[in-house]
């Protein structure tokens, strides 16, 4: 039992039936899941879900309803002030001064936290290396992708022990988010634990593990492997020449559960066994469809999710 | 410029897009310069009526400066373009006339009542009391939201609001609506009902522009360009620029375009 406390004690995140609510709107429900020490941890859900509000209470910056959380072993209510020494949170909205220049807001933050950059500059060197050619530059006047350096800098610079990342991806193209997973890999070395949320589900597969969570609830919680191999029905790929109408005939087949366009392909979930692929070629060409090309595929996030949301 | 003959393609989908000559948006070498910098840099291409396009670039490239001119909101330093048959030039107001716009940004107001939304949008262009109570049935009977009326936009889920927004930016029956980062933040399941309204707005004719990071919804799209510091490096079917670039998929066509960029974000 005291082993088990001892455990407990150094688990980096840990909520217990967290709930909140804004006037009418449930924003979270019964919330429970723990974050192991040095796991990069991904809250995955659109927007309205309830990610940012998880965020908020873990941070000590909202009051939950009812429930608790702990962070490093603090509790989010009782002991705010010692969780607010210890963990990093880029917010997703850009809330650094504006009016300061980028070397000011980073010493700014450094001297709140009783440090200096130089204490602590390589753990931040590979991403403020990049923006500081533009140290004098003000805050407000740094493009997007150069003030979401800035504020993972600041939120870094007093090595914190667990991260906090609220929607860092949100609205960056590919290339960009490739870059700040890259990063965040980086920093999982360092032994930093992190809690980053997003909406984007392809980016479920760099996590540990994901919490998919929708309008307020956990969906599910596991390695985004384990998710998609307990998918549990027969999936396949559809496409043919006209994929629109292709969409519409295909929903209206009495042995395809569900049906949902995945870029160039059809994902069609089977609900009668005994369908053979060359049965439904057949029916599609009765259709009226050609160059009609039909596969076996594994689930992805997305169609876990959708699966979960039904 | 010269007109475009499309012969019949019968590798692609799209049959509006073969069977349609007329160009919505016509593109000539189009320049906007902010000082010393150049954001967008002689870009030219044609958009047909009916068609989806989708505008991919990097964060920074220049697309949302591209979009402002063609919507006239913003002047272009040098070259010409032409949306819906006006210059976008000298015939500004004309152009916004007869264009509809929607981003994830802003869409509708939330603190009017969904029918309130659909009046005021309507009524800015221009469309006649009898025409806008008609049409206000029909829309929210088609979107099933007809019990949802009298409710303040605030108050309804993302997913409807954006649908909504969707319905109202065409509501004036535009030749052309640009979507700038439309499904941004929606879950997986509306952001595809979100692209089947899409369909079935080309269906009746209106031709989209449309921009998304997700690389999955650049395969929904009829043709695709995607724009690099400035200019448009690519634009063709998506099948076309995966075969071009050996790639399995638009992201990794993506990628291997805009990994290059010298310029980041806006």
């Amino acid at each position: 039992m005291s082993l088990q406390n001892n455990i407990q004690a150094i688990i980096p995140v840990q909520c217990r039936s967290l709930h909140k609510s804004y006037k009418k709107i449930q924003a979270l429900q019964d919330i429970s899941f723990e974050v192991n020490p040095g796991e990069l941890f991904g809250i995955i859900g659109p927007d309205g879900a309830g990610k940012t509000t998880l965020f908020r209470i873990l941070t000590t910056l909202l009051l939950p309803a009812s429930g608790s959380a702990t962070v490093d072993g603090y509790d989010v209510v009782k002991d705010y002030k010692e969780i607010r020494k210890r963990v990093g949170y880029m917010p997703g909205r850009f809330s650094l001064y504006q009016d300061l220049s980028v070397e000011e807001n980073l010493t700014f933050f450094a001297s709140v936290f009783n440090t200096t950059i130089e204490e602590n500059y390589d753990l931040i060197k590979d991403i403020y290396c990049q923006i500081e050619p533009f140290k004098k530059r003000r805050a407000g006047a740094l493009s997007g992708g150069m003030k979401q350096k800035l504020a993972l800098s600041c939120a870094l610079i007093h090595r914190p022990s667990v991260l906090f990342l609220d929607e860092p991806t949100t609205g960056v193209d590919p290339v960009s988010r490739k870059e700040f997973w890259e990063i965040l890999k980086k920093l999982k070395q360092e032994g930093i634990t992190i809690l980053v949320s997003t909406p984007y589900m392809d980016e479920a597969s760099l996590c540990d593990r994901i919490a998919l969570i929708n309008n307020g609830k956990i969906l599910k919680i596991d390695t985004p492997e384990n998710i998609t191999s307990q998918f549990g029905k027969i999936l396949w790929t559809v496409q043919s020449r006209n994929m629109h109408t292709l969409l519409i005939d295909l929903r209206e087949h009495p042995a395809i559960g569900s049906c949902f366009a995945f870029g160039d392909t059809h994902h069609v979930t089977i609900t009668n066994e005994q369908l053979k692929m060359d049965d439904l070629k057949a029916y599609l060409e009765g259709k009226g469809h050609a160059d009609i090309a039909i596969r076996p595929a594994g689930a992805t996030i997305e169609d876990c999710f959708m699966d979960l949301l039904k | 410029m010269t007109k475009n003959i499309i012969t019949p393609d019968s590798n692609r989908q799209s049959s509006i897009v073969n069977c349609q000559l007329d160009s919505v948006i016509q593109v000539d070498n189009l320049v906007k310069r902010f000082g010393h910098f150049t954001a967008v840099d002689h870009i030219t291409f044609d958009v047909k009526q009916g068609e989806i396009f989708g505008f991919l670039g990097a964060n920074g490239a220049g697309k949302t400066t591209a979009m402002r001119m063609l919507c006239g909101l913003s002047k272009p330093t040098e070259g010409h373009g032409r949306v819906a048959g006006f210059d976008i030039d000298r015939e500004v107001e004309k152009v916004k006339a007869s264009i509809g716009y929607m981003s994830q940004k802003f869409s509708l107001y939330n603190d009017l009542k969904v029918w309130e939304n659909i009046r005021l949008f309507a009524g800015i262009y221009g469309m006649r009391d009898k025409e806008i109570a008609q049409k206000t049935d029909a829309l929210l009977q088609r979107l099933n939201f007809t019990s949802e009326r009298n409710t303040l936009v605030k108050e309804l889920p993302l997913g409807w609001k954006q649908k909504l927004a969707f319905s109202v930016s065409i509501f004036h029956q535009p030749k052309v609506v640009f979507l700038d980062e439309p499904t941004g933040g929606v879950d997986p399941v509306t952001r595809r009902q979100f692209w089947e309204l899409i369909y079935e707005a080309t269906s009746e004719g209106i031709t989209v522009f449309v921009t998304t990071h997700y690389m999955d919804e650049a395969e929904y799209c009829n043709r695709v360009s995607i724009m690099v510091d400035g200019q448009v490096k690519a634009l063709d079917t998506p099948g076309n620029l995966k075969r071009q670039f050996e790639a399995d998929t638009m992201d990794s066509v993506f990628h291997r375009l805009a990994r290059n960029a010298t310029r980041s974000d806006n």
